[in-house]
């Protein structure tokens, strides 16, 4: 019975302290991490980046995204129906982070789209076409043709776009910035230049939601 | 229950301690700090995590063959351990190291007080498991 006593008294400590050591170790990482976005908001607002909605809008969020990755392809209409629900108060900064193999290539076509005013509409052919593109975690670049034939995009031009050193140097400068950032994982958030204290949708809402009244507020 | 099969039940206790100790270390590792387990790490765990079931299963009741079950699996994680250890201390040289791809092995994430890394850890585990087991399995008697 003694030894039964024991082994239930250290079963118990262990995952105490467990518990315990995880939540310090979290909360000292996310104060870590909004110490770290108070010093660095101007690799956070970059005015380069390409930005949708209301320019004057009092929520700014900041993603740093990759075109192949399943998540940010998943997270984008509901970030979309999230600015639908506040019209006029939501802007959005798409920062790239081509973190999957082959994919610095696919951000030089939307770089390159940009500038012939189709960021937006390239984005989300490429994000609706994903899984005929991505293909083991690996960008094929030959395959996005397919999806973007229907936007009329200059070829020649945008050839010509995506290897010039502006782009090239725009791209280097996210991805230094989502080094600095701390960001390692797609798609990141930051609403305001707060970052989500847990990866998540509902996380990003409730910071969108909090940035929104405060806000209205007179 | 006798004095003698009662001190090697302590000792088999105990054993399964530093394996439970060894794994929630591993879990905090990975899950909670985010550092991705190498190769090597994960043969480590392979043998590290069974044994915090069966040695609580050798205690209730008490089984002095759990020694028996037990000991193999300790025995190949000391190995793997013991590899992993002279890797990281550039005793065997990195182009022999099976991570080619991923997180290389050689690559030392955590040192605590200047000596104090994660294979160092692994390796005092199996050696401290293996010499509680060996003892509770000469201790019993027979």
């Amino acid at each position: 019975m003694k030894q039964k006593n024991i082994f239930v008294a250290a079963v118990i400590m262990l995952v105490v302290v467990f518990v315990l050591a995880a939540s310090f170790y979290k909360r000292q990482q996310s104060e870590h991490a909004a110490q770290l976005v108070q010093q660095n908001q101007v690799a956070l607002n970059r005015a380069h980046a390409p930005t949708v909605g209301n320019p004057d809008a009092p929520v700014h969020i900041v993603e740093f995204f990759d075109p192949a990755c399943g998540t940010c392809a998943q997270f984008y209409p509901m970030v979309k129906q999230l600015m639908a629900n506040y019209p006029g108060k939501i802007r959005v900064s798409m920062r790239y982070a081509p973190f999957h193999p082959g994919s610095d290539q696919v951000v030089k076509v939307i770089e390159a789209a940009r500038k012939q005013g189709q960021f937006k509409q390239a984005v989300e052919a490429l994000f609706a076409s994903q899984e005929t593109w991505v293909i083991n975690h690996t960008a094929q670049f030959d395959r996005i043709w397919g999806p973007l034939s229907g936007l009329g995009l200059q070829m020649e031009q945008l050839k010509a776009d995506m290897h010039s050193p502006e782009v090239g140097q725009l791209i280097q400068q996210d991805l230094a910035d989502a080094k600095t950032m701390n960001v390692t994982m797609t798609p990141e958030f930051f609403v305001n230049g707060q970052p989500l204290p847990k990866f998540g949708f509902d996380e990003l809402k409730k910071l969108v939601d909090e940035a929104v009244a405060k806000a209205n507020k007179p | 229950m006798t004095e003698q099969s009662n001190s090697s039940w302590a000792l088999v206790f105990v054993a399964w301690l530093v394996a439970a100790l060894a794994t929630a270390g591993a879990l905090f590792f990975s899950e909670i700090m985010g550092y991705a387990p190498c190769v090597l790490c994960w043969y480590q765990r392979i043998f590290m995590f069974p044994l915090v079931v069966i040695l609580a299963l050798g205690l209730f009741p008490f089984d002095p063959k759990v020694t028996r079950y037990a000991l193999p699996l300790v025995a190949v994680g000391l190995a793997v351990a013991g590899y992993h250890l002279l890797l990281t201390a550039g005793l065997i040289p990195e182009r022999m190291s099976p991570c080619v791809q991923g997180i290389p092995c050689s690559k030392v994430q955590v040192e605590w007080f200047g000596f104090l890394t994660i294979p160092f850890l692994s390796f005092l585990s199996f050696i401290a498991i293996s010499g509680l087991l060996i003892a509770a399995h000469f201790h019993t008697p027979k």
